[in-house]
């Protein structure tokens, strides 16, 4: 049998890492670019269009992220669909992603006031000058901290795909375990290592909340 | 193709593990907005250490994965000689998530009493816990209240990975369902949709005791 030090446990750890911060941007580059796009969608006045990205969000948002791998993975690949542990982790990590940032910067433009579009639109600006020039600079300032804030929430979910087998820092925590049978030792640094990669960001989230309210 | 027949048979397995489910939901209610409430009063009106122990155990919780959090309750307290069944694991792991999330919700709202209500109870002659149950624990718990169902529905939908401990909840009802007749696509679309299904009665529930409780609102 191999012993592991707490060098060697702590050094695959951290090599785990690595897999936890790439599946987290991957995820969050994917689920800003799709939410980029259901928030455009949201923005025309087409009722359809805006019942659909009702639906999704409600659909991504009312059911358990691990429910939405285990059908990407298993689901999909019953279906005839081959599909890998990396790619069906980003692919619902991604889906989870944009329904929640959907409806975050929902929130942000339904701050500005209403009669910003009608002002705009009395001074003659297009629908896409108004967007532009009037409500993205302000809805950006307003979005900037509540989406960093979210980007915790995306890391610590990048922890489900441990269960469809995606060796990141849960997964190897859960074979180190197995390895040396000292779960509170693993464990601790596991959520140590997670807590070091998320309260720095919810740190900059809470400065930037402040510095925006100060500001307005 | 797709063969939802194939799951007829299984209902009585989706419907223990539904039970399960809502059952632990329910609990986890109580007891994490309790816990929330109680560290919430010390964050705010307790003294430096007591405040000190309720941020580190706010941001610890807030800021690891729940699935960690249960492994170590699970796995990692046996040895230091607290043994555990999974039921009971999965409790005090969703408990501890929901009050963490609960402390920093009813903190917003308590944060949100003007202090000049505080003084006027004071002037009143209104005790500490009189000001603090009618001032401002009963208005702030009207503000926070849709924000505090959110995150209880939240809870309830993380609880999907408590199946990892072989708790026998919805999940785990889809997983063993799925193992018999390998309909994975299937069991784990019917088990989405149960728990998107739970998730609004939940909704509605919540939004159905919200009425009742701020009922005076609409009398006024």
């Amino acid at each position: 049998m191999i012993q592991f030090s707490n060098y060697d446990i702590i050094s695959n750890l951290l090599y785990a890492t690595q897999w936890t911060i790439l599946l987290s941007i991957a995820a969050f580059i994917g689920g800003t670019s799709v939410a980029l796009l259901l928030t455009a969608a949201r923005l025309t006045r087409n009722t359809v269009v805006q019942k659909c990205v009702r639906l999704y969000v409600e659909l991504f948002q009312g059911t358990p992220l691990l429910m939405q791998m285990f059908l990407c993975f298993f689901g999909l690949s019953m279906l005839g669909y081959e599909i890998s542990a990396w790619s069906a982790a980003i692919l619902s990590l991604t889906l989870f992603t944009s329904a929640f940032l959907v409806e975050i910067w929902r929130g942000c433009i339904d701050t500005l006031p209403k009669g910003q579009w009608e002002a705009s639109r009395c001074l003659g600006l297009s629908f896409l000058h108004t967007l532009r020039h009037i409500i993205l600079p302000q809805a950006i300032r307003v979005a900037v901290a509540p989406t960093v804030g979210f980007s915790v929430q995306v890391i610590k979910g990048t922890a489900l795909a441990s269960i469809i087998g995606f060796v990141e820092l849960t997964k190897v925590g859960t074979m180190l375990n197995n390895a040396t049978f000292e779960p509170f030792k693993v464990f601790a640094l596991v959520a140590l290592i997670y807590f070091m990669l998320c309260y720095p960001l919810s740190l900059y989230s809470k400065y930037l909340e402040k510095k925006f309210h100060v500001s307005r | 193709m797709l063969h939802f027949s194939d799951l007829l048979q299984y209902t009585d397995v989706f419907f223990s593990g539904l039970l399960t489910t809502v059952e632990l939901t329910l609990l986890t209610t109580v007891l994490g907005i309790a816990l929330g409430s109680s560290c919430a009063a010390i964050r705010q009106y307790g003294n430096t250490v007591s405040q000190r122990m309720v941020a580190v155990y706010v941001e610890l919780i807030r800021n690891t994965p729940f699935i960690v959090q249960l492994f170590f309750i699970f796995f990692g307290l046996p040895s230091l000689g607290l043994k555990l069944s999974p039921w009971q694991a999965s409790m005090i792991a969703l408990t501890i998530n929901l009050g963490a999330y609960s402390t920093e919700i009813i903190r917003a709202g308590l944060n949100s009493t003007p202090r000049g209500q505080i003084e006027a109870a004071k002037v009143l002659g209104m005790t500490f816990r009189q000001t603090l149950t009618r001032i401002i624990f009963t208005p702030a718990f009207e503000k926070i209240y849709p924000a505090l169902t959110s995150q209880c529905i939240i809870v309830m939908l993380g609880s999907a990975v408590i199946s990892q401990i072989s708790v026998e909840d919805l999940t785990y009802a889809a997983n063993l369902v799925q193992s018999r007749n390998f309909r994975a696509f299937e069991s784990y679309l019917v088990t989405a949709f149960l728990y998107l299904g739970l998730a609004i009665a939940l909704r509605f529930v919540f939004n159905q005791i919200g009425k009742r409780l701020f009922a005076y609102r609409e009398a006024r």
